[in-house]
Parts: structure tokens; C-alpha cells; sequence
């Protein structure tokens, strides 16, 4: 980057404000940080903007309502780099559930007046919207990955994001495996690493809110998990969560769906 | 035709705006628009298993996924009849220490603070006064160490669980916190004697403060709801006192008391009702500032989270002191059908949710109003006071006064859909 100093725009689409949170969660280096790039754009940090271009968006949430399909092109059109940040911006996130029922019965099951809404029958990540650079996957992302991203930029380096799963960092922690020693239905093996495998050191199976990884083996995984069910129609459940959007969970799922109602 | 327009509304968290209307120079219409998109969450909560609620119902809000956590959790023990054990309890009391820590230290400095001191942001502070910014990310951090100690990390923690927590967290993870949760705790009275300084804008409104009661402790997970005109209820009982209407500028439902009234839930509303419960430190910290209460000045909620920080600073070194984890973490659930309300008190006030579940364990039905929706018609309200000052005002000025008093709310819209444009326009003569 020629700028010593690059401009960063930080937006919010459809979304909990969590992955922004994690860049003011940044506590130890957020004024270090504040110094090395130009915040231009960030409504959660201040109320100070400049107009664009800029050469690096940050975009959090996924697209939900009209608007947002305008808005993430403008976004695009003002932004050199494009960061995905978080699993709604890159797979829909938690409200992409809406993509496998009706939204309209949805939104009459929450609000009396569902006329006065403007949305999308579905929650889509920004990638089916525009040419997406770098996306940072994770609900909420990891901070130390969102600042490993930002100091790449700024090094004009490649960023280092593991490409390997969450069994991976249960293996470097010395976690016990849950789901051979204790029975529990885990997605590990088929999760991206990132989150330092919270869920097996907390005693639970990971529920794969870092996105599927590259190259699991989902049909070998589905059937073990299967045979650990606590509840019938459990596995399916598990892959249609946080990131059950993204094609190879999307994919599983319905595989999973469809054989339980042929079997009915 | 006078036309003041802003972006959306910076420090707060979501997305809405606002619209004055004026008829001969005097406000006749408010209108706070909520843009952030709805997300259906009690629609796509129908039918999954009671035991992946917490996980899903924490999505609701980044900053306050504990909350969410909490009221979900309980709600759902209620349904099944079941009482989390002691130490759960105590454990769920202090992960709730490590929210309020984090979001209350959030607010404090970097979102409402900048407004009193004049500046765009905590990055402007800092540059005047970086002592007071680094304390307050020094606050914070240790909030989110607690949730990252307890929960594997700060937002959307991993371990709550209907029945109690996954597991046990390592005794010697949270006593390792001790040596910073004392320099929190004289930081936070710090910050009460630092807060009562700032030049508050002078408003005071007649309020109906509701607020989570409780006799013997600070009124956070568990209680009745109690209402500063008088009206005391069990939680079962929120529904048929509080209601939610849907509004056609909002995104949000708008909470109402049942005699069409606004209320205010949040720091204001626990301080004014549940100061007796303070802790001493808090109370000494209570008197020292010598405020009056009923504090009805909606911009020193400031004060009352500065309060609030002390109370959980002092709360959090008690239960970490006391922590001793016995026997399993979580209750073995016995499924079976029911319908289960529980509220807890979440940094922004009164968080009630309501399930039925069936024999299997699976959710029917979902309500739940988030503390924003039920603030939502007094922030209207209070603008409507607010504003025959700010008419008068330059369209930069208008702006910041009323984006203040919105930001001293600290609104989190993305839970009240569930954020602010600024809008005075000359309705038709």
C-alpha cells in the first residue's frame, strides 16, 4: 500500500455488531491500531466520517432487505480491498435460517404487522453480492485473526489463517477428543480452526461457527455422528446452525433431511 | 421548509434515525426509525432442541450475549421445573459481573463519554486525556476475561447450558483475575467521582422505572418485576402487565405498560429501585457521590453504570473468592412438556423471555422483548421534551443533543429489532 497510512471503513449489514465489537475488544493494541491505519468509517467507534474511497471495507452481516443489496454495492464501488468479516458476511450467519423455511410465516410469527417490513426472503453472505477479497470467517471472529489480517495488509504480506480444522487445536491443547471419548456430537473435524477449540475444552461437542473447512470429509462424518444423536434428527440440526448456509453443511443437511423423510 | 438530515446514528449499536416534525417552528411529531433488519429469531427458534437455545438466542446481540443467555437458560429450566444448583448460580452471577463490566466500560468511555467532553470518539479522547481511555480498555479487558475464563471467550461464550454450564471452570483461571479485579474495583470508584463531574445536559423526566427486584442481592437473574408506581409481579406475571406493539416506522415492537403508558427499564431503573441491594463498597460509592435518587436525568445513567461498575467489580471478587465447584456442572434434563418465563436484567435492562416446549424437548413457541423495545416509546418521548431547545438549534448542533440523549440510552438496536438520521422537517401549514 503507497498510502503509509490506509484508509479503513468498518460497516454493519444484517448482524449482532460482535465481529465489529471484536476489533474494539482489541484492548491492548485498539490505539496502537487507531494510529497505524485511518479509521474513516466506523459508526459503533465514532461519529467522525470522511467520504470515500477507501482502500480497505470491513463489512459485518449479511444481506437481508433491499436496501442492503444497494448499499454493499456502493460499499464495493468505494472500496479497494473488501474484507468479509464474520460467519454472517460469509455464509448469511444465524438469520440464513430463513433461507430454508418461509420468511413470510417467520415474520407474522414475530410481528403484527408484517406489511410495514422490508425484507429478503433470504440472508445471503456479501460474496453472492460482489467481488469479496478476503474473508475472515468465525461467530464472533477471532480478534487476534482480524488484526493478523490488518497487519498483513499493512505489510503488503499474505495474512496466516489456519487451513486446517478445530481437531487440530484440540490436538496442540491436549484436549481429549469429545466425540470418541465421551460420546458427544462434535463438528470439529470438519470446522475451520480459529476459535482455539473452545467447545471441546469446555466439556461440549463445536457447533461449527467458524464454517465448514476446505476438503471435510462430511460423508464419512455424518454417519458417525449419526450414531452419537441425543435427540432423533440431531445431526441435521447440527449442520443447520451458525454456518448452515455454506454450500458443503447446506449440502449435508438436506442429504440428511430428504433420507429421514424417505425413511418416514 | 427547514430539513435536517444525519447518518445513521454513530456509538450506538444498530442502525436507526430520527424525525422531527414541526408545525410553526414546534415539534408536533417524533419518530425514532428503526432501520436494522429484522431476523426473525423467534421464528427460526420454533423447533430446534431446548438445549441449542442459548447458543442461537446469544446471536441476538454481540454486546450482550450473556443476557440472552441467561433469561433463555432459565426460562427453559422453569419450563422443565428445575433449579440450577448454588455454585451454577453463583457462576452465572459472575459471568453476568464480566458482561456488565465490559458493556457498561464500553459505554461509559467510548460511546457516551465522548459527547460529554466534546469529541467524535474515545480515538479523540484519547489524544487529550489517554489515561482515562487506556483505564477504560484496562475495564474492559478484565470483563472480557471473566467471560473468556468462564465461557472460552467474550462474545457468544461457549459453556452456558440449560441445567447449568458445560463445565466447571479451573478454580485457578478466575483467582489469577484477583490482582486486576482490585484495581478495577478502585478504578471503577474512580470513575464515580470522575463521572459526577461531567457537565450533564440538564432534563428530568417523571418516569416509571421497572426493574428486576430482589431482597437479598442486586437485582440481575432472579426476582420480581418491580415498577416505581408501585406494581410488583412475578416474572410469570410480566405479560399480562407489560405488552409489545408493532409500530410502522420501526423494526423494533415498542414495549407499553398495559394502561398505555412508557416505562423505563435499565441502570436508572435498577439504581432507583435496588440501591438497598447494593453491596457496601457500592453504597459507600452510592453516598460519597452524593446524587439524589430518584435520579431522573436520562444522561447521568452514566453515573448509575459508573455505580454499577463498582458493584460488580466488588461482586465479582466475592464470587470468585467463594468459587468451589462441586459435583457435575450441569442438572440431567428430564424432558417433558411445559411453558417457562424468566427475565434477568441484562447492561441495558430488563431482558424477558417466554418458551413452550414439548415432551421432546423441542420449542413451540418463542417470545422474547429485549430491554431496547421496551425503552424504545421513552426515548421518544424524552426527544418530544427535548425538543422545542433544540429547534432553535444549528442543524450540527440539533443533531448532537439529540444523538446524546438516544447514545445515553445505549440503545442496542441490533437486539431491538430489534440505529439515527436526524430529520426536522416543516410539516404542511
Amino acid at each position: 500500500m503507497s498510502n503509509p497510512k490506509p484508509t479503513v471503513a468498518v460497516y454493519k449489514f444484517s448482524s449482532c455488531d460482535g465481529c465489529q465489537l471484536s476489533i474494539l475488544n482489541m484492548e491492548d493494541d485498539l490505539l496502537d491500531l487507531a494510529e497505524a491505519i485511518d479509521i474513516a468509517f466506523f459508526l459503533e467507534a465514532t461519529r467522525a466520517e470522511r467520504p470515500g474511497p477507501y482502500d480497505i471495507a470491513i463489512v459485518e452481516g449479511s444481506v437481508t432487505t433491499p436496501h442492503e443489496i444497494e448499499r454493499i454495492k456502493e460499499v464495493r464501488r468505494q472500496a479497494k480491498i473488501l474484507i468479509a468479516l464474520g460467519t454472517c458476511a460469509t455464509a448469511g450467519g444465524i438469520q440464513a435460517l430463513r433461507n430454508f423455511a418461509n420468511a413470510d410465516e417467520y415474520a407474522k410469527v414475530v410481528y403484527a404487522h408484517p406489511e410495514y417490513l422490508h425484507y429478503l426472503k433470504t440472508a445471503t453472505p456479501i460474496a453472492e453480492h460482489v467481488k469479496v477479497d478476503l474473508e475472515l470467517w468465525g461467530c464472533p471472529v477471532n480478534k487476534e485473526q482480524v488484526l493478523e489480517v490488518i497487519t498483513a495488509l499493512l505489510n503488503n504480506r499474505k495474512p496466516s489463517l489456519p487451513a486446517y480444522s478445530v481437531c487440530l487445536e484440540c490436538k496442540r491443547r491436549g484436549t481429549i477428543c469429545v466425540l470418541v471419548d465421551k460420546g458427544f456430537q462434535c463438528l470439529g473435524p470438519a470446522t475451520q480452526a480459529g476459535c482455539g477449540a473452545i467447545c471441546p475444552v469446555n466439556g461440549r461437542g463445536c457447533y461449527g461457527c467458524f464454517g465448514p473447512v476446505r476438503e471435510a470429509n462430511l460423508d464419512s462424518l455424518s454417519p458417525i455422528l449419526q450414531k452419537l444423536e441425543p435427540y432423533p434428527g440431531a445431526t441435521a440440526r447440527l449442520f443447520r446452525g451458525i454456518s448452515g448456509y455454506a454450500p458443503s453443511f447446506r449440502k449435508t443437511a438436506d442429504a440428511l433431511l430428504s433420507a429421514h423423510k424417505e425413511t418416514k | 421548509m427547514k430539513n435536517i438530515e444525519v447518518p445513521a446514528l454513530a456509538r450506538v449499536e444498530g442502525e436507526g434515525g430520527l424525525f422531527i416534525g414541526l408545525k410553526n417552528g414546534k415539534a408536533v411529531e417524533i419518530r425514532l426509525d428503526i432501520y436494522e433488519p429484522p431476523r426473525f429469531f423467534e421464528g427460526f427458534l420454533r423447533n430446534r432442541f431446548l438445549q441449542e437455545v442459548p447458543d442461537i438466542t446469544a446471536r441476538i446481540c454481540g454486546i450482550c450475549p450473556v443476557a440472552y443467555q441467561m433469561s433463555s437458560a432459565f426460562a427453559l429450566e422453569n419450563a422443565l421445573g428445575i433449579k440450577v444448583g448454588h455454585q451454577a448460580r453463583a457462576l452465572r452471577r459472575l459471568m453476568y459481573c464480566g458482561e456488565y463490566i465490559e458493556s457498561h466500560a464500553l459505554h461509559i468511555y467510548m460511546l457516551q463519554a465522548p459527547d460529554l467532553l466534546g469529541k467524535q470518539s474515545a480515538f479523540e479522547v484519547a489524544a487529550i486525556a489517554p489515561d482515562v481511555v487506556k483505564n477504560a480498555l484496562r475495564l474492559k479487558k478484565i470483563g472480557n476475561q471473566i467471560l473468556k475464563a468462564i465461557g472460552g471467550r467474550s462474545i457468544h461464550p461457549v459453556n452456558v447450558c440449560v441445567g447449568g454450564f458445560y463445565s466447571w471452570p479451573q478454580a485457578a483461571s478466575l483467582t489469577a483475575l484477583l490482582p486486576e479485579l482490585e484495581w478495577g474495583l478502585q478504578a471503577s470508584i474512580d470513575c464515580v467521582k470522575w463521572a459526577v463531574t461531567l457537565p450533564f445536559p440538564e432534563l428530568e423526566i417523571d418516569y416509571e422505572f421497572v426493574a428486576l427486584h430482589h431482597p437479598d442481592e442486586y437485582g440481575v437473574i432472579e426476582g420480581e418485576v418491580w415498577s416505581s408506581k408501585g406494581r410488583k409481579l412475578s416474572v410469570q406475571d410480566y405479560e399480562t402487565a407489560y405488552i409489545e406493539e408493532h409500530i410502522e416506522h420501526s423494526n423494533a415492537l415498542h414495549g407499553r405498560t398495559v394502561d398505555g403508558n412508557t416505562y423505563l427499564v435499565g441502570p436508572l431503573a435498577r439504581l432507583n429501585l435496588n440501591h438497598a441491594q447494593l453491596l457496601p463498597i457500592a453504597q459507600k460509592s452510592l453516598k460519597d457521590s452524593k446524587i439524589k435518587l430518584p435520579l431522573r436525568n436520562p444522561y447521568k445513567s452514566l453515573i448509575a453504570r459508573a455505580i454499577e461498575l463498582v458493584q460488580f467489580f466488588e461482586e465479582a471478587i466475592q464470587l470468585v473468592k467463594a468459587y468451589k465447584p462441586d459435583g457435575p456442572a450441569h442438572l440431567e434434563l428430564k424432558l417433558k412438556a411445559g411453558n417457562g418465563a424468566a427475565a434477568t436484567e441484562a447492561p441495558r435492562g430488563l431482558l424477558y423471555h417466554r418458551y413452550q416446549i414439548d415432551g421432546n424437548g423441542l420449542i413451540e413457541f418463542a417470545k422474547i422483548t429485549p430491554p431496547t423495545a421496551q425503552n424504545l416509546p421513552r426515548i421518544e418521548a424524552d426527544l418530544f421534551a427535548l425538543a422545542p431547545k433544540i429547534v432553535s438549534m444549528s442543524h450540527a448542533d440539533a443533531t448532537l443533543t439529540a444523538e446524546h440523549l438516544v447514545r445515553a440510552y445505549d440503545p442496542c438496536i441490533s437486539c431491538a429489532t430489534h440505529f439515527l438520521k436526524l430529520k426536522v422537517e416543516e410539516i404542511e401549514k
